[in-house]
């Protein structure tokens, strides 16, 4: 009682504090490793005159922040207890569709970024009404709207890059804003935005109770279709985002972009903590996974290692990662066990 | 249905254990187990405190006590899951040492845990020979398996083929093949945790069967269970544990319930039961036949202000699946219902909170609970529209509403961030019913409200729930204990096979007439 009471004498900034720390010590472990790996790179006499350098860190900020828009919607939708196979191939239409609308029909840019987005979106809400309305598991459904979107960016471009050459296409990707990387604003945004509704809306709470006991939330009177309708149809439209945002920084749609984001986002989310098993997972433990991948891609490339090999070692960092969260949780889970004594 | 009928009659007509056979009868003095001035600590809690305990062949021998008395802990010392920090352990007189799982199964100890761990698509012989399979050249010899296994089966006369995949069988079927799978270990002592406690009663009439059949070779059993009315029935001493110690052993035929609540509580319980019994309400709710063309069947029935309505009948007669035709839970139902004379369409359970209806589940942890979240969350989920405003959580509003119903439910919990799948049966049950409380309801559906929760949070709820309706709410409540629906309620429906078979008022409720309704 006199805790809660005092909790709420604190000042906003107090509060925010609280949060940080309390985020800080949900996430230590990887945290730890991301600082480790970062202080690798700046010492390391191979990479120390490259690493640390603002442009490097915008380079790497700019490179994570696909990654990271497809991991926001994806950490609600694990946290539901789902997977969303379709974003990777999304990317892709979405880009070839926004990059064609400039090219062959001469749409206006914003009208041809929001086709890119509404794509994503489309499918996102295609994927949430099958999930919610059918018993046809998530991985099942995805799995057939990623080889459906992949095959229409194939047949839309005809296998070849969808080349646009404007300055203005380019700012959304490559551009900037002051000094900061146009993708860093947006990413920024979308990490905010999705902490929001994760943390401070009704359909925030829903998420964890659907993912944690969906038949609970059902006796709840949670309208859990409508739940996983909502964010299946987040998912999508972070694809489409991501999609327009790759598009722009390739200087073209194609229709082999975005291979295999799926599994990076994924793997973002899980290093960041997040149960597969549904119903337990933070925003930012996600962005503590994306920084981690983002920052030993970058590495890896500036240690010039084979490209072949920089896939095992970035297997081996992910399941390590998830191995030491693993060992915390049990060493917690024990000594819980024990203080209850039966 | 005359044997099961009698069955009942005798389950529930003892509500002292005076009539049962005389103490002794099966009683040997042939000492199977014996366990001395036993301690055991965690960090920050004396776990057993010099607990005694002594177990004779051809024995069923209860330990009772509330959550947290010991009893698990106990067992797990036993099972070489624990080890003591102190004390010895004797078998048929040698002093033993277990120090892990493997130790116990060698001196023919077998536990059989509340949840069964059996492979669901194996068959049960593979089950009862997993990791000992007959071999033949290398390869598992299935036939010799199987038959060894139906003859296993057989002998305790159990109608079970040994060929069918365990995923086809009842749980209580189940349940039988985990004990005779810890028979098979030739295990002179057997633990059962709670084995009736998802079972229903003609499967537990089965079960007790097959429990006579094993002390009659000699085994001693050991039974931990929740349900005083079981004692009377299978077991010959009991065990009372309270807060780590031993309180006392007794013969459950020269005891009473109340001597053994008061053991286990460790003060007279004097009102048990808090009824003040009112019938003069103005009707809230009418059902009119209510059918969901599955189970139910032309089901009708009134509720009043300030009434709590009882709802007997076997496992399975339709009671809760009525109450999810009223919440809403159960599409395309048929029927009408009336909340103070009007009528009201409920096509989901948003309708029915609308509507100030509130159901509290029967089997909190499926339907009810989200087990690694807070307290906090699982009080709050069904007001979360009262302290948020799009993105603005009022934080202090939300934890006042936790602290009022921990409060007002006397919960204990050791913060409201503390995750709700730690805390007691009880506890969880109190967490429940406040959740739907914070709601307002005027109508309050409470299923199995009492199910794994111990003695005295048993108490505490029937004092809420009177108080509950004492303030106007009307209250139904769904029961297969039939000393609370006796106890508690203004008037009990029975179903029997989806329908309803009778009404029983107040002062004309007994044990025999809601048997021979239930089994109509």
């Amino acid at each position: 009682m006199d805790r809660v009471a005092s909790r709420n004498k604190k000042s906003p900034f107090a509060l925010f504090l609280n949060g940080a720390v309390q985020w800080f010590r949900d996430n230590m472990g990887i945290i730890i490793a991301l600082i480790v790996l970062c202080l690798f790179l700046s010492l390391n006499p191979i990479t120390k005159n490259t690493f640390l350098t603002m442009k490097n860190i915008f380079n790497v900020l700019r490179q994570i922040s696909t990654n990271l828009f497809l991991a926001c919607g994806m950490t609600m939708v694990i946290i539901l207890g789902g997977i969303d196979l379709s974003v990777g191939s999304i990317i892709a239409l979405s880009g070839c569709l926004a990059a064609g609308s400039v090219v062959r029909y001469n749409l206006p840019l914003p009208v041809a970024l929001l086709v890119g987005v509404l794509v994503g979106l489309v499918f996102g809400m295609f994927n949430g009404v099958v999930i919610s309305r059918t018993t046809i598991p998530p991985f099942i459904v995805t799995l057939a709207t990623m080889n459906i979107a992949k095959g229409l960016a194939y047949v839309y471009t005809g296998g070849s890059p969808v080349r646009v050459v404007t300055k203005e296409w380019q700012f959304l990707g490559a551009g900037y804003i002051g000094p900061v990387p146009t993708p860093v604003i947006i990413l920024i945004i979308v990490l905010i935005v999705t902490a929001l509704i994760m943390n401070k809306t009704k359909t925030g709470r829903y998420i964890y109770a659907v993912g944690g006991n969906a038949q609970a939330a059902e006796f709840s009177g949670i309208k859990v279709s409508r739940v996983k309708f909502l964010i299946y149809a987040y998912s999508g439209l972070m694809a489409g985002l991501a999609g327009i945002v790759l598009g722009s920084r390739m200087y073209s749609g194609q229709p082999t972009a975005g291979e295999g984001a799926e599994m990076d986002a994924i793997a973002a989310v899980v290093v960041g903590g997040t149960s597969m098993a549904g119903g337990y997972g933070k925003i930012g433990g996600t962005l503590i996974g994306g920084l981690i991948i983002g920052v030993l891609n970058n590495g890896l490339n500036l240690l010039n290692v084979n490209s072949f090999w920089q896939y095992v070692i970035k297997g081996i960092v992910i399941l390590l990662a998830v191995f030491i969260d693993y060992i915390r949780q049990e060493n917690k889970e024990k000594i819980k066990v024990n203080i209850k004594g039966n | 249905m005359q044997n099961a009928l009698d069955t009942h009659i005798r389950r529930f007509a003892t509500p002292c254990f005076k009539t049962r056979r005389k103490a002794g009868d099966r009683l040997s003095t042939n000492v199977l187990l014996q366990m001395k001035n036993i301690h055991k600590t965690f960090p920050g809690v004396y776990a057993l405190k010099a607990v005694d305990f002594e177990l004779r062949a051809g024995e069923v021998h209860a330990i009772i006590g509330e959550n947290g008395a010991g009893k698990s802990t106990l067992i797990k010392v036993l099972g070489g899951i624990y080890a003591a920090d102190q004390g010895e352990i004797f078998i048929e007189g040698k002093k033993v040492e277990i120090r892990s799982v493997k130790d116990a199964q060698r001196n023919g100890i077998s536990i059989i845990h509340q949840e069964l761990v059996l492979v669901p698509y194996m068959t049960v012989a593979e089950n009862i020979f997993l990791g000992r399979e007959p071999m033949k050249g290398g390869l598992v010899n299935a036939t010799k398996m199987h038959e060894e296994a139906q003859k296993l089966i057989d002998s305790y006369g159990i109608n079970i083929d040994a060929k069918s995949l365990v995923r086809d069988l009842t749980i209580a079927q189940q349940q039988m093949v985990e004990i005779i799978k810890a028979i098979s270990y030739n295990s002179k002592i057997l633990v059962m945790d709670e084995p009736t406690s998802s079972i229903s009663e003609k499967e537990v009439k089965f079960l007790f069967e097959t429990m006579r059949n094993l002390t009659s070779k000699g085994v001693g059993i050991i039974y931990i269970s929740h349900r005083m009315s079981e004692l009377a029935e299978i077991c010959d001493r009991v065990t009372v544990m309270r807060d780590g110690s031993y309180i006392g052993t007794r013969v459950v035929s020269e005891t009473t319930n109340d001597e053994l609540i008061s053991m286990m509580v460790g003060r007279e319980l004097k009102n048990y039961y808090t009824r003040d019994f009112q019938e003069d309400g103005e009707v809230m709710l009418k059902c009119e036949n209510i059918s969901d063309h599955k189970i139910v069947k032309d089901v009708s029935f009134e509720v009043r202000k300030g009434e709590i309505v009882g709802f007997a009948g076997l496992v399975g007669a339709g009671r809760s699946e009525v109450m999810k035709c009223i919440f809403g839970l159960t599409k395309g139902y048929s029927g009408n219902i009336y909340i103070d004379g009007k009528k009201v369409v409920i096509r989901s359970p948003s309708d029915a909170i609308k509507h100030g209806i509130a159901l509290v589940p029967e089997d909190r942890k499926l339907e009810g609970l989200y087990l690694i979240q807070s307290v906090r969350f699982n009080s709050t989920i069904e007001v979360l529209k009262d302290f948020i405003k799009g993105i603005f959580v009022n934080r202090k509003k939300e934890e006042d509403i936790t602290q009022k119903y921990i409060d007002m439910m006397s919960t204990k919990t050791p913060s409201m961030e503390q995750a709700i799948g730690k805390l007691s049966g009880g506890n969880q049950q109190k967490v429940m019913i406040g959740r739907w409380l914070a709601t307002s309801p005027r109508i309050l559906i409470l299923d199995e409200p009492t199910r794994g929760v111990d003695v005295g949070a048993k108490s505490e709820i029937y004092a809420i729930m009177n108080n509950l309706a004492k303030s106007g709410m009307a209250i139904i409540m769904i029961s297969s204990e039939m000393p609370e629906l006796i106890n508690m309620s203004d008037r009990i429906y029975v179903m029997c096979e989806g329908r309803i078979t009778g009404c029983l008022g107040h002062k004309e409720i007994t044990q025999e007439k809601i048997m021979k309704l239930a089994a109509k």
